[in-house]
Parts: C-alpha cells; sequence; structure tokens
C-alpha cells in the first residue's frame, strides 16, 4: 500500500508539473515558432498533446483512487461508503493542486459531466434495469418521481422563500423564482449517489428498485423545472401569467414522454440493428454504446429530458438485444458497460472531491446552508410518508414502515445537482456562488452522512423488528411455508401475474415484437424453460468433460458398474428400470445444439454422490437451526440482493428455481408412472432431446430428459425420457413457447400427491382435449411396434441400430446399461 | 373490467358464496374472469393441467401441494365455488366480525387458516403430522445439498419441539400452539385485488 500511495502522489505532483508549463505556455500563446537551426533529435510536444494527455491522466488517477479507497476501505471497515472515501480522496488531490497552483485548475465542468460523463451511468442502469420489477412497480415509482420531486421543490423553494423574508438569511439578492429554481434542481434524488450507496446496504429489491427508478425517472421533472423556472426568471416576474403557467405544465409532458419516446425509438433501431449483426459479432458490442449515448444526445439536442432517453433506451432493448447477440458479445456488453459506469462514477466523485477545495466559489451564508439541509430533510421525509400512505391503498403489498423510512433516508442528493447549479448564469443569479457551495454541502452531507449511517440504520431497525426470542424449527419452517403458499396463491388466483395489461403486453410482444426484432433463433430461445434445460445441458456437458479429464480418458465412461451400483443405491431399483428413451427431435433448419442424453452412465452423477457421502461422514456437528437457514428455499419475496455496479453475478436465484422445477417435474413424472400401473416409464416431455445412438461419437454432452436432469440432483439424470414427439407444438406464429407445458399438460396430469390416480387414469384416456396427433404418438411408445414408428423420424445421421435393438427386447426399459450405447 | 352484473348473473348461488367466503361482488368478477382464463377448455371446471399451465407454479417447492388442496378427495374437477371457497382462506380477517358462536366459523378466521395449513402437511386426513409427512415437506423446501440424514434430523427435532403429548406425530392443537405467536392473518393473507 506504500508502494500505491508513493505512485500516486509521483503521479500527482507529474500532474502539477505539466500544469504549470500547461498555464504558462497558454499565457505566452502559441507563436514560438522557433526557426530550426538543426536537426532535433527530441522535440518536446506539450503544448500540442497536452489535452489528451491530461484527461487520461486524471482518469489514471482517479481510477488508482479507486484502488487506494479499496485498500482502506478493507482496514476501515467499509464503514464509509466507497463514494464518500472518494471524495475524501478528491479532497486531497484538490487540496495538493491547490497548494502547488494557488489556484483550482482542474474541477468539474458541467459540460464534461453531462456530456461525457453522465451518459455511461445512465445506460448501464437502463441495461442493467430488472425490467419485471421496474415496470410491475412503475406507477409507484412514477408518483415518487413526478409528484415527489415536484412537493420537494415546492416546498423546499416555498420554505427558503418565507426564511428569506423573514430576514434569516440577512441580505442576499434573490427573490421567489430563484429560490425555486434553487429547490427544484437540489430536490432531486439522484442516481449516481443511490446507486452507490444502496449498493452497499442490501435492501428488499422492491425498495431498492422504487428508489433508484425515482431517481432516474425524476430527471424528467427536474429539467422541466429548471428550464420553465429559468425561463421565468428570465422573463420577470411580472411576466408570468396563466399562460406561461400552462405552458410550463405542458412542456413537463412534452420533455418526459418527448424524452422517453426517443429513448424508445433508439432502443428499436438497435434491436433490429443487432437482428442483423450476425456476421459482424465482433463490433456488435459497440453498437449499443454508440446508439446508447446518440438516445442521450439526440433528446438533450431536442431539449428533451436526456435521462429518460438513455434510461428507456436501455430498458427497452435489454430483452431483445441479449437475445439475439451472442453469447460473448452479450458478456462483453455488460462488462464493458459497467467498466464504464464504474469509472465514470468514481472521477464524478473524485472530482467532486477536488472541486470543492477552491476558494473563488465558497460563499458561507450558514442560515441559508443549514436551513437548506433542514428543509431537504423533512420534507423528504414528509413526502415520502404522505405518498406512501396514498400509494397503500391501491398496492398489493403495502410498503411497510421501515421500508418507508429508508426510502424517504435515502434521498441522496449528488453530482446531477452540482451539474445543474454550475450551469446557472452569473448575471441573472447573482447569488450563484452561494448556491454552489450550498449544493456542494448538501452532496457532501447527503452522501457521505447519509451513507455511512445508512448501514447502520437499516440494520439496527431491522434487528429491532425481528422477533425477539429465537423461533422454534416449527415456526421457521412453517413461515416459510406460508410464504411458498401465498406465492403459490398469488399465481394461482392471478393476482399478481396475470393481469389484463401484462398479458395484453405480452401477447403484443409475442406476436409483433419477437417476429420483428429477434432473430428466428433467439425466438425459439425465449421459452425460459428451453432456457433452462439448454444451461443444464452445458453445466453437465463441461462437468462430464471435466471428469473425463479428470479421469483421465473417456473410458471411465464405460465403467457401466460403477454408475449402475450408485444410481441404485440412491434411488432405488425402479429408477433404474426406467432408463431414458430418447427420441430425438429436429429443430428444424435452425439446428440447436443441444445435447443428447447418456442415459446409464452419467459420471457426474456417481462423483456427486460419492462426495456426498463423504460429506456426510465428516460432519459431526448438526446444527437444525442452521440448515434450515442456509437451505431452506426462499420465496419469491425473498429473492437475493442481486443488481450490483460492482459485480457481474450469475443469477443464483436460477438454480434454485431450476431445482425446485425438476424436483416438481420429476414427482409429476413419478406419480403418473405410478398411477399408470407401475410399469410405464413417464413421459417425458423433452422439447429438444436429441437422439445420440453411438455415444462412441463423444461430443461431451451429456443430457438427460430435461429437466429431470440437474447438476445437484444427478442421479436423477436417467429418468425415462419418454416420448418426445417428433413434430412440436408450436404456438403462435412461428414462437416456441410454453408450449412445452401445454403439452406437459396435455400428456401429463399434476399428480400432486401419488394418491390420486383415478384422475390420471381417465387424463389419459381422455384424448379429446389433447392435441390429437401429438397425444396419439405419445401414448404409443412404449410398445416395440410404436417405437419402430417412431424411430424413422430421427433425423439424426447416426445409425438406429441400437434402438432397433431395443425395440426388439421385450420390456421396453432394460435394467442394464445398454452396451449397444458404447 | 367488463359489466360487473352480467358476468355476477353467470354464476349460479352468486349470492350464496359471496355470503360465505365474504369477497365482494368486485372480487367475484374478478376470480371468475380468473377462473374462465385458467379453464382453457371452457367446461366450467378445472382439472389439475389446467393449473399445471402456470408455469410458476412449477417452480414453486409446494405448488403440487397446493394444487391438490383445491381438490376435494376423490374429486377430480375444481367447479367455480371451491376455488372460490378456497381462495377465501387467504382473504384478510374482518376485523369487526362480531363474535358469534352461533354462526359458523368464517372462512377466513385464524383457525380455518391454521386448518388449511395442516392439511397441506397431512396427505392422508388422519389428523396428524406424522414424521413420514413432515419429511415429505421437508424434502420439498430444502436444497439438495441437504442430505436424509440430515433431514431426519431436523424433522426429528422439529416433531420433539412441538409434540406435546409424545405421540411422534402433530395433531391440529399442537400445530396451533407452536404457532401462536406468529401472525396468521399477516402471513396467510394476500390483497385480493378488485
Amino acid at each position: 500500500m506504500p508502494a500505491l500511495w508513493r505512485s500516486t502522489f509521483v503521479l500527482v505532483m507529474v500532474l502539477l508539473a505539466i500544469s504549470r508549463p500547461s498555464l504558462a505556455s497558454e499565457d505566452t500563446g502559441n507563436g514560438t515558432e522557433n526557426t530550426i537551426t538543426t536537426l532535433p533529435i527530441v522535440i518536446w510536444k506539450w503544448e500540442e498533446i497536452h489535452f489528451p494527455y491530461l484527461v487520461a491522466l486524471w482518469v489514471l488517477v482517479s481510477w488508482l483512487c479507486k484502488l487506494g479507497e479499496f485498500h482502506i476501505c478493507t482496514s476501515v471497515e467499509a464503514v464509509i461508503p466507497e463514494s464518500g472515501l472518494l471524495i475524501c480522496i478528491g479532497w486531497v488531490l484538490g487540496g495538493i493542486i491547490y497548494g502547488a497552483d494557488k489556484v483550482q485548475t482542474f474541477r468539474l465542468q458541467p459540460f464534461t459531466f453531462f456530456f461525457y460523463l453522465l451518459p455511461q451511468i445512465v445506460l448501464d442502469a437502463g441495461y442493467s434495469m430488472p425490467n419485471k420489477l421496474f415496470f410491475g412497480n412503475l406507477g409507484a415509482i412514477l408518483v415518487y418521481a413526478v409528484i415527489g420531486t415536484c412537493w420537494n421543490a415546492a416546498t423546499l423553494g416555498l420554505a427558503l422563500w418565507g426564511c428569506w423574508l423573514g430576514g434569516a438569511m440577512g441580505n442576499i439578492d434573490t427573490g421567489l423564482l430563484q429560490l425555486l429554481l434553487f429547490g427544484s434542481l437540489i430536490a432531486a434524488v439522484d442516481p449516481v449517489a443511490v446507486i452507490a450507496v444502496f449498493e452497499e446496504v442490501h435492501v428488499n429489491e422492491v425498495l431498492y428498485i422504487l428508489v433508484f427508478g425515482e431517481s432516474l425517472l425524476n430527471d424528467g421533472v427536474t429539467v422541466v423545472l429548471f428550464n420553465v423556472f429559468d425561463a421565468f426568471v428570465s422573463l420577470g416576474g411580472a411576466q408570468i401569467d396563466a399562460v406561461e403557467i400552462i405552458k410550463g405544465i405542458i412542456s413537463f409532458f412534452v420533455v418526459a414522454v418527448g424524452g422517453s419516446l426517443v429513448g424508445v425509438v433508439f432502443a428499436l433501431l438497435i434491436s433490429l440493428l443487432t437482428r442483423c449483426t450476425k456476421n459482424i459479432q465482433i463490433i456488435e458490442p459497440g453498437f449499443i454504446f454508440v446508439l446508447g449515448y446518440l438516445s442521450y444526445l439526440t433528446a438533450e439536442m431536442l431539449s428533451l429530458s436526456a435521462i429518460l432517453s438513455c434510461t428507456f433506451c436501455g430498458v427497452c432493448c435489454q430483452k431483445y438485444i441479449n437475445a439475439n447477440m451472442d453469447e460473448r458479445s452479450v458478456s462483453t456488453v455488460r462488462s464493458t458497460m459497467k467498466v464504464f459506469a464504474n469509472g465514470s462514477e468514481t472521477i464524478i466523485f473524485v472530482f467532486l472531491g477536488i472541486s470543492a477545495i477552491d476558494p473563488s466559489i465558497w460563499v458561507w451564508n450558514t442560515a441559508f446552508i443549514l436551513l437548506t439541509l433542514l428543509f431537504i430533510f423533512v420534507f423528504r421525509f414528509i413526502g415520502v410518508f404522505l405518498l406512501t400512505w396514498i400509494l397503500n391503498q391501491y398496492r398489493l403489498v403495502p410498503l411497510d414502515f421501515i421500508d418507508q423510512l429508508v426510502m424517504g433516508y435515502g434521498g441522496l442528493r449528488g453530482a446531477v445537482a452540482y451539474g445543474l447549479v454550475l450551469l446557472l448564469d452569473e448575471n441573472k443569479y447573482k447569488e450563484k456562488k452561494l448556491m454552489i457551495s450550498t449544493t456542494l454541502i448538501v452532496v457532501y452531507f447527503t452522501v457521505m452522512l447519509q451513507g455511512i449511517t445508512m448501514k447502520p440504520l437499516v440494520t439496527w431497525l431491522k434487528v429491532k423488528r425481528a422477533a425477539v426470542s429465537e423461533r422454534t424449527l416449527a415456526e421457521k419452517i412453517q413461515n416459510r411455508t406460508f410464504d411458498h403458499m401465498l406465492v403459490a396463491i398469488e399465481d394461482i388466483s392471478g393476482q399478481i401475474g396475470d393481469n389484463y395489461m401484462r398479458d395484453k403486453w405480452n401477447n403484443f410482444e409475442e406476436k409483433w415484437l419477437y417476429w420483428l426484432l429477434m432473430t428466428p433463433i433467439a425466438r425459439k430461445s425465449c421459452d425460459p424453460i428451453f432456457n433452462i434445460f439448454h444451461k443444464l445441458n452445458i453445466k453437465d456437458a463441461t462437468s462430464y468433460v471435466k471428469e473425463g479429464e479428470r479421469r483421465g480418458s473417456l473410458a471411465f465412461v464405460r465403467n457401466e458398474s460403477k454408475a449402475d451400483v450408485d444410481f441404485n443405491k440412491k434411488f432405488g431399483a425402479d429408477f433404474s428400470e426406467m432408463m431414458p428413451y430418447i427420441m430425438t427431435e429436429n429443430m428444424g433448419p435452425d439446428h440447436v445444439p443441444v445435447s443428447s442424453i447418456l442415459r446409464d452412465s452419467v459420471p457426474s452423477v456417481c462423483l456427486d454422490m460419492h462426495e456426498q457421502d463423504l460429506k456426510m461422514r465428516e460432519s459431526e456437528d448438526f446444527d437444525a437451526h442452521h440448515l434450515l437457514q442456509q437451505h431452506l428455499y426462499k420465496g419469491r419475496k425473498q429473492h437475493r440482493h442481486r443488481y450490483s455496479r460492482k459485480h457481474l453475478e450469475v443469477n443464483k436465484d436460477e438454480h434454485e428455481v431450476q431445482e425446485i422445477f425438476q424436483r416438481t417435474m420429476r414427482s409429476r413424472l413419478e406419480s403418473f408412472k405410478s398411477a399408470k400401473m407401475g410399469v410405464a416409464p413417464p413421459k417425458k416431455i423433452s422439447k429438444h432431446l436429441k437422439k445420440d445412438q453411438p455415444q462412441k461419437v463423444r461430443e461431451a454432452y451429456t443430457f438427460s430428459s430435461f429437466p429431470l436432469f440437474s447438476e445437484g440432483d444427478s442421479a436423477s439424470g436417467c429418468e425415462a425420457a419418454g416420448g418426445s414427439f417428433p413434430m412440436r407444438a408450436y404456438r403462435g406464429a412461428g414462437i416456441v413457447n410454453p408450449a412445452f407445458m401445454a403439452e406437459m399438460d396435455t400428456m401429463d396430469p399434476m399428480p400432486p400427491m401419488q394418491q390420486i390416480p383415478s384422475w390420471l387414469a381417465e387424463a389419459e384416456v381422455d384424448s379429446s382435449n389433447m392435441v390429437p396427433s401429438q397425444r396419439a404418438q405419445l401414448t404409443l411408445p412404449w410398445t416395440p411396434s410404436n417405437l419402430r414408428r417412431l424411430a424413422p423420424l430421427c433425423l439424426s445421421t447416426h445409425s438406429n441400430d441400437s434402438f432397433l435393438l431395443y425395440m426388439v427386447s421385450d420390456c421396453p426399459f432394460v435394467t442394464t446399461p445398454p452396451q449397444p450405447f458404447m | 373490467m367488463g359489466s360487473t352484473n352480467s358476468t355476477l348473473s353467470k354464476i349460479p348461488n352468486v349470492e350464496e358464496l359471496m355470503q360465505e367466503t365474504g369477497f365482494t361482488p368486485a372480487h367475484i368478477v374478478r376470480l371468475y374472469d380468473r377462473f374462465e382464463a385458467l379453464d382453457k377448455e371452457k367446461t366450467g371446471h378445472l382439472r389439475p393441467q389446467d393449473f399445471g399451465a402456470i408455469n410458476r407454479l412449477a417452480m414453486n417447492p409446494i405448488g403440487d401441494r397446493i394444487i391438490g388442496a383445491f381438490f376435494s378427495p376423490g374429486q377430480e374437477t375444481v367447479d367455480f365455488h371451491s376455488f372460490v371457497r378456497i381462495l377465501a382462506h387467504f382473504r384478510p380477517a374482518d376485523k369487526k366480525r362480531p363474535k358469534d358462536p352461533s354462526m359458523p366459523e368464517p372462512v377466513n378466521s385464524r383457525t380455518s387458516k391454521l386448518k388449511f395449513a395442516f392439511q397441506l402437511y397431512d396427505q392422508d386426513k388422519d389428523g396428524k403430522i406424522s414424521r413420514a409427512e413432515l419429511l415429505q415437506v421437508l424434502r420439498s423446501m430444502l436444497e439438495m445439498q441437504v442430505t436424509e440424514e440430515q433431514l431426519e434430523s431436523i424433522a426429528d427435532r422439529t416433531i420433539q419441539e412441538a409434540d406435546l403429548d409424545k405421540d411422534d406425530a402433530i395433531s391440529f392443537e399442537e400445530f396451533r400452539k407452536s404457532l401462536e405467536k406468529v401472525n396468521i392473518d399477516h402471513k396467510m393473507s394476500i390483497r385480493f385485488l378488485r
């Protein structure tokens, strides 16, 4: 660490040394055209390149600060949020520069801020926005953003005006309009600050999205209010009449809606573009950034809300571009966005610190500053409580008191306010310097103080609220059961998932947008179930290969006895009977490289089980409470915090969902099977199974009938794959979809419990409501003759011999691992 | 939302239903719309497949049990009345209900809710949650990493804590007692949209 500080210090010194001559040379003008008398070997070209050099150097220094701050963080126990530390470092640097130069040569210029530093943060926010959550809570977010910000601005302006009239502030040259303007620019919650602080606090996702969404969307209001009041100040108080006010209100709608529309248009452009860029995948990611930036600039050019435009661009296009682009491009985009956004944020905070060390801007008026701070705080809380009270009448899940408290406390102001205040014209606003100072103080207060105390506050409140006594096991289990129960009932009764608008939107989207904006391949993979399937395949493939390498060769796969034994051990004899039947299915021209099924030997299966056994024996200590804590599935309401500026996280919830999903499918099939006289293997509807006879051809794809296969739940892997039908049912225009689920239903009624076979049997027979052709095929495969019929439909180029072998043998299941497959 | 009255008239015995469950006409209409949306073949009854079509339920560890709870033993279909009756369990309790011992217990009272929850565990309907039944539920709610032994230990401890008469099973009374500190009304209610 000392080395780090040394290097930073050296850099700063270099910076100073450089800045001196740069100033000097600017003074003397650039008329230094020396006539050369001899060939110069090396020339000092500072004047020519000083601008980009300084920019690069500053970026480097800021990012080094982040590194240094990380070191501090770990030792200071992360009490101060990262942004606060960056500001402190900025102070130090500012102090150094000021001390050397006697004038603050570097400061955050509004143009730089608004055009070079802010867009990428907003774009990243939009792109990684959890859409479902966002649109689900959009009403609440808009209420807070629009009404809340207007309330904040109005109350702050009026209160300050009242105090000014009352003489509390002494003699400052300002008026109602100016104070209202000041109120409007300081009232807005800042997205940069919110991200920076909430990142570390980990609140529940609804709360996060409300504050975060509010901070993004209130830009529409802020821009309008700023421009309106600025215009009013220019017009002078006398000119303001009803017409102007009405114009102001209209301009709000135009600016906000217009900005959003610009964003949506650009999102469409991006999606269309990615649809066609199959062949230039190398620079595919670049388009996102360029078009995102253009959306920002276009909105700015039309004097619409640029932040809204950029946000909606990111929000609307994420789904389509993630589907269209290659996986590598997607991860490139994600990483690069994070780099830019994080980098910008760092630079912003460092410069916020540096800009403060500049006596020329400081005008101190105690009353003004203190009153501002007080009013911001108080009015924010009042606003939040009022609005939440109103909203709770209409919300499905009311916001409780702690959440409101955190939301009120989380109203952080940041760099956007500072940027806006710098834009004020000094001639119109005599007290500009006062406003700048106040803004800076407010920003520091909110970011640092509120940032520091946010986490302890939340922890303290939660701890206070949580039950004092240790709950019994029964209570814990039951609580979780209740959560799951509620989620299930909500789904069944359609209270959340199935409302009219969302349905309509989904239909519209499937019908038109997918067709327009997504490549055909992408369309297919839109089905979430297929995605899970696909990911599982990949996981299995990799674990399979790893295992093979570990064991030295792929020959271990042929060791059936091992596989068999473990299988039986874990699952009992009847499972091993249900050796999966894999019917392959060709996906049509767009050949999806889905894995095939290895029914007998799934090496990862064996391994995992061994490991598990070992673990079991080793663990002496058993703590039921701890286990429950760790391993109970979280209900939908409790999902883990997953939105992060700093980490590219793999969504761990998916793993949980996959597990649950597989288990559910497995149990349904089991009981189905047991209902069917215990003979027929479960009909596994596997959508995208490819028959892969020749295990000789090691494509290293292991697969089992979806979705019985799971990394953890590996042993279940070899369920019977049942008849998939050669023709997949498509729902809608070429969109592969929960047709899967529909088929599941038609062919495999849900046996919630194993004891209700009667309706199962009936449903089986009742073919009238099933899609007839598939149905027929589905019921058939369990006799050799039918198998024969299905076999030719397999379009695999490999021989069908093994299948024929199967078909010849009497029972459809094998009890020994199929030799022919080796 | 369509005309409430016309939809209401389509439902037989709607007055009785509202009386029994406490739903308002607006709620009933909304639930009816949902019922029809689920009932794709328009048979007027729901079968397990129809519930199965709700994708999200497959991602719920006890989704299948909940589906089963809709079907009375022996029944293979659910008509609208039963559908609403089950959902009525989840209505927030009416605070102002006078305690009238002569009236039957309302569907959304604390006891009824607890009974519903109890039945989720007690599949064989013998009035007790046996160790095996508890194991089943635990297995479904815990991640795969938890081994059988650990599972059994948890189940044993749970029964130990809750079982007062030492019969190695949890009766309804014991169940209720173990949850007396839990705010059942809060944990088992959803706000039905109008």
